[in-house]
């Protein structure tokens, strides 16, 4: 299943004797399911509490007097308008208008910045990010640490016990409460939870201290995967691409209505034409009827059999308790309640659009 | 009494009076995870080795099993329908996936016995 060139995380030793299932993913060798499976994996964090090892992810810290103009320049995004401890989705876009990756950026001082990209781009993202700063009197430090993901409406709770207290941290907001550590109240499940980039050494202790608590489990890509479709939120790779742009990918929320129309950030351009004309397709929720799952793949069709769009992330949602998947359909066709056809090998299943998300989001907010 | 056959592919079968019992391994859904629906195959519908015969889905991937030799099936195992889980927890049991009947049982021999299998997974 991994190749030999894959990367494997500096936790890799407490996966295996965690019983971990490994898998190739975006170049690492990641814990697919453990020993409890996919789907009570997904049920435990839904319920308590799940930990991620999600350190294939990269973080980025940039700096110095021209952060801010250096990321409105990479971002759709107004920088400076961030308060200090807010975080925000946004994207690298390419002049197409295309979504090169999403990432969390989250301020941390007045002239420095937490970017936090997928690990598939990291590469391209450091050396995007890096070129730019050229122009730029602002810095790109790529940081080695572990990062773990606590998700679950007991996370708080599981962290306070291993005597990290989150307090007032509110959703999408990041801080350092130790030195080399930038923990942020986000996650990619839909649940309450928290993202903890630290030191090896910490993370060992952190990660042994949370698995003394019985409410806490280690939880595999597989529900990872799972939860966060149920949430409604896109795959980079899958749901978002260099092809698509956030207004086809409904993510324009993630880009401040002020510079929509005078933003200077890559791809602006095009994005304001797309914007301007509509996008010719919609991301959208779907909903097989019956049990079976619909893939990523599967192509769409309309009543009339006319193509109407394609699956790009599709599974079952062991929360919602029946198939989820999100796709692309024409404009026209992406009013919840719609019904289409998708085709699996060969057999027409009805699918339906369905809001997003499957499963209520349960950020805390305030 | 039956006797039990094993394919590389991670399928057993328990053939008697002609009629294979076909399912897949406790080795083979351990591997596929929580599965959360059975493709099972209509009665009557003939099968060459090697034709897929179920596809098997579990919460992340969907998989094909194939038919371990020639023949027609005369049952699929309805009750998977709506208890997929039945391949997990009784893989090689209440879980079986169809009934066929054998076209040729000389293709039997060139399937392993338990012990082979036992030595092929390790």
């Amino acid at each position: 299943m991994t190749g030999d060139n894959d990367k494997h995380l500096p936790l890799e030793d407490i996966h295996a004797a965690a019983g971990a299932r490994f898998g190739a993913f975006a170049g690492w060798s990641m814990p697919l399911t453990y020993p409890a499976g996919v789907m009570k994996e997904h049920l435990h964090t839904r319920e308590h509490v799940g930990l991620f090892d999600i350190s294939h992810m990269k973080l980025f810290e940039v700096s110095g007097p021209q952060a801010v103009t250096l990321l409105n320049r990479a971002c759709p995004l107004d920088a400076g308008a961030l308060e200090i401890s807010q975080s925000k989705l946004s994207f690298f876009l390419n002049e197409a208008g295309g979504v090169l990756d999403d990432l969390i950026v989250t301020r941390l001082g007045e002239e420095r910045f937490m970017v936090v990209a997928n690990a598939g781009n990291a590469v391209a993202d450091e050396k995007h990010l890096r070129a730019l700063a050229t122009d730029f009197d602002a810095e790109v430090e790529p940081l080695d640490r572990v990062f773990l993901a606590i998700q679950g409406p007991e996370a708080w709770a599981a962290l306070s016990r291993a005597g990290l207290e989150t307090g007032s941290l509110l959703f999408m907001h990041g801080i350092e409460p130790r030195k080399n550590w930038f923990m942020s109240r986000s996650g990619y499940t839909g649940e309450d939870g928290f993202e903890i980039g630290l030191p090896e050494a910490d993370a060992r202790d952190l990660a042994t201290k949370l698995l003394e608590d019985e409410r806490v489990l280690w939880i595999g890509l597989a529900a990872r995967d799972s939860l966060r479709l149920e949430a409604g939120l896109c795959l980079h790779g899958q749901d978002i691409t260099p092809e698509t742009d956030p207004a086809a990918a409904a993510l324009m929320w993630a880009i401040p209505k002020e510079i929509r129309a005078s933003g200077t950030f890559i791809g602006a351009d095009a994005l304001r034409m797309v914007v301007e004309r509509g996008p010719a397709q919609k991301r959208v929720g779907l909903k097989p009827e019956g049990r079976q799952p619909v893939r990523a793949g599967a192509a769409l069709f309309d009543a009339d059999g006319n193509p109407a769009g394609h699956v790009t992330s599709g599974g079952f949602g062991p929360s919602a308790g029946h198939p989820v998947a999100m796709g692309y359909v024409a404009t026209p066709l992406a009013k919840p309640g719609t019904r289409l056809f998708a085709d699996v090998r060969g057999t027409k299943i009805p699918i339906d659009i369905n809001p997003l998300p499957f499963t209520p989001h349960r950020y805390r907010k305030g | 009494m039956a006797k039990i056959y094993f394919t590389s592919d991670h399928e057993w079968l328990s053939v008697e009076g002609g009629i294979a019992t076909v399912g897949i391994t406790d080795y083979a859904q351990e591997q596929l995870g929580d599965l959360v629906f059975v493709e099972l195959p209509e009665a009557g519908r003939k099968l060459a080795k090697g034709e897929t015969a179920v596809v098997v889905e579990s919460v992340k991937a969907a998989s094909d099993v194939y038919a371990p030799v020639d023949g027609e099936i005369t049952e699929s195992n309805g009750t998977l329908s709506s208890d997929p889980s039945l391949v997990n927890s009784a893989a090689t049991g209440a879980g079986w996936l169809w009934k066929m009947k054998l076209a040729d049982d000389s293709q039997l021999a060139s399937l392993m016995d338990e012990a082979a299998y036992k030595a092929h997974i390790g």
